[in-house]
């Protein structure tokens, strides 16, 4: 359970504060790339849903505060290097 | 204290009185029969250069509600006016600015919901509003109606409360009928509602802070319990500024209304206008010798449970009079009613009557007729109909 206190109706004092709310917290299985067996095609970027797949110079990364799990890109990857693995906490 | 102005005037033109001494900044409007007025005179004052305030026009009255949440959340003080389908079009962001703890005001002509269309008084219209959080406070007469907005404004801005607030004035029977009202001078209302302050905030560019933010399941109930017991808490609140209000100005509120009720064995419960009617039917069967009182809500939300505790909690019936439905139970009233003496040892027989629906006449002997129906069941001990309606024509009906 969170610590933070509320606040008289809700008012958050700190401006932005939804850059601080991380949405990836109540994900159950996470994605996992294969770099050997990626061929960069960026099926994986193009169809995510949340933005959660950011291209690198070699290949790709998930970012995991945003990545909901939903296994859309181990869904499109044509060559089987994207696997959903269950996320221990 | 300096004397107070006689006028003669519609319950919008009170309402809008009250308005313009409390000197709102801000005031969106969407006109709606039977509030049109409000919007209209606001325009007027602004125009004579009588009130400094910027006056939104909007494209309706969830946008109404929309801009007044806006302008509220930036420190302004805010007022609109609205009724019926108005009201239960801004029903979604009612519950936003409870929830955002502004202090917002709304004048409501207390009017009846489609289907089918009909643009006459009963109080379905801000019954149906009841759980958005707002404070809601009804008008017998216009005089009512004038001074609720100004204690409105006060309640709704203290530190304790930052809740919203409506003002009813039931639809034609005030919002259109010409009354003697008081009206305080300026200076005194000035010095009885001082400039708003929020202590929660602002929204301001210059100083940015997140509004309205996301409350995830780890936050929400806290938040909804922390606005509910504020509510809850308002009722000391409200007997302080009434008693201060008629300290000041001369005249009595009370968030339950007491009408020779301390030695009635029968207690009429009454909103709005009605209650008028109702005490004069008081009058005429104390005359006949019947032991019956009135009880009349000028506060609804908060219910003051506790008030009718004290004044109906000794007598052999009550009942409650309602001029809006909820299918399926009753009237809105009646069930506030019965939850307030559900763990107590003694409590009235109740029964419940539905009146005035739609604009439909309220007489005296509807009154008289309410009492002895609740007479008989006291007498017989037993309440065989818990919700009747009165006034029906029969011969119509199919």
């Amino acid at each position: 359970m969170s610590k933070v206190k509320i606040t008289l109706g809700g008012i958050n004092e700190d401006e932005g504060s939804s850059k601080e709310y991380k949405t990836g917290s109540w994900r159950t299985m996470k994605p996992e790339v294969d770099i050997e067996k990626c061929i960069q095609c960026f099926k994986c970027f193009d169809y995510c849903p949340d933005a959660a797949v950011h291209k690198t110079e070699d290949a790709i990364e998930f970012d995991l505060d945003y990545c909901k799990g939903c296994g859309i890109c181990e869904k499109e990857c044509p060559v089987d290097a994207i696997v959903m693995v269950k996320e221990e906490k | 204290m300096a004397e107070q102005e006689s006028r003669t005037v519609k319950g919008n033109m009170a309402t809008a009185l009250g308005a313009k001494l409390c000197r709102p900044n801000v005031i969106p409007a969407y006109p709606i029969t039977p509030s049109t007025l409000f919007p209209e005179r606001i325009s007027e004052y602004i125009a004579d250069g009588e009130l400094d305030a910027s006056m939104v026009r909007v494209e309706s009255e969830h946008s109404a509600m929309s801009a007044c949440i806006g302008a509220s959340a930036s420190g302004a003080r805010v007022c609109t006016a609205s009724a019926s389908q108005g009201v239960a079009l801004m029903h979604e962001m009612l519950f936003i600015a409870s929830g955002m703890r502004l202090p917002i005001v709304m004048a409501v002509g207390n009017r009846a919901l489609s289907a089918p269309i009909n643009i006459w008084a009963d109080h379905q219209d801000t019954v149906s509003s009841r759980d958005a959080g707002w404070m809601q406070f009804y008008s017998e007469k216009n005089q009512e109606g004038l001074d609720l907005m100004i204690m409105a404004f006060r309640i709704a801005e203290d530190e304790r409360v930052l809740l919203p607030a409506m003002v009813g004035i039931d639809a034609f029977v005030l919002t259109h009928t010409i009354e003697g009202v008081d009206v305080p001078a300026q200076e005194d209302v000035d010095d009885f509602l001082p400039p708003y302050d929020p202590p929660h905030g602002k929204l301001d560019v210059d100083d940015p802070a997140t509004f309205g933010s996301f409350g995830t399941p780890e936050y929400y109930q806290e938040l909804k319990h922390d606005q509910t017991v504020a509510l809850e808490e308002t009722d000391e609140v409200i007997d302080e500024i009434f008693d201060e209000f008629e300290e000041r100005f001369g005249r009595e509120y009370n968030r339950l209304n007491n009408y020779k009720c301390d030695d009635a064995d029968i207690i009429l419960m009454t909103m709005g206008s009605m209650s008028g009617t109702a005490r004069a039917a008081v009058d005429e069967l104390r005359e006949e010798g019947e032991k019956v009182g009135l009880a009349k809500l000028t506060v609804f939300r908060p219910f003051p449970g506790d008030l009718l505790k004290e004044i109906a909690g000794d007598a052999d019936g009550l009942a409650v009079v309602d001029r809006n439905i909820s299918p399926g139970f009753g009237g809105a009233a009646f069930a506030e009613a019965a939850g307030t003496f559900i763990n107590e040892n003694k409590n009235p027989l109740m029964k419940n009557f539905i009146i005035g629906l739609g604009g439909r006449e309220i007489f005296k002997e509807n009154f008289k007729e309410m009492y002895h129906k609740t007479k008989e069941a006291v007498e017989a001990g037993e309440v065989k109909e818990p919700v009747e309606w009165i006034n029906m024509n029969e011969e119509i009906m199919r």
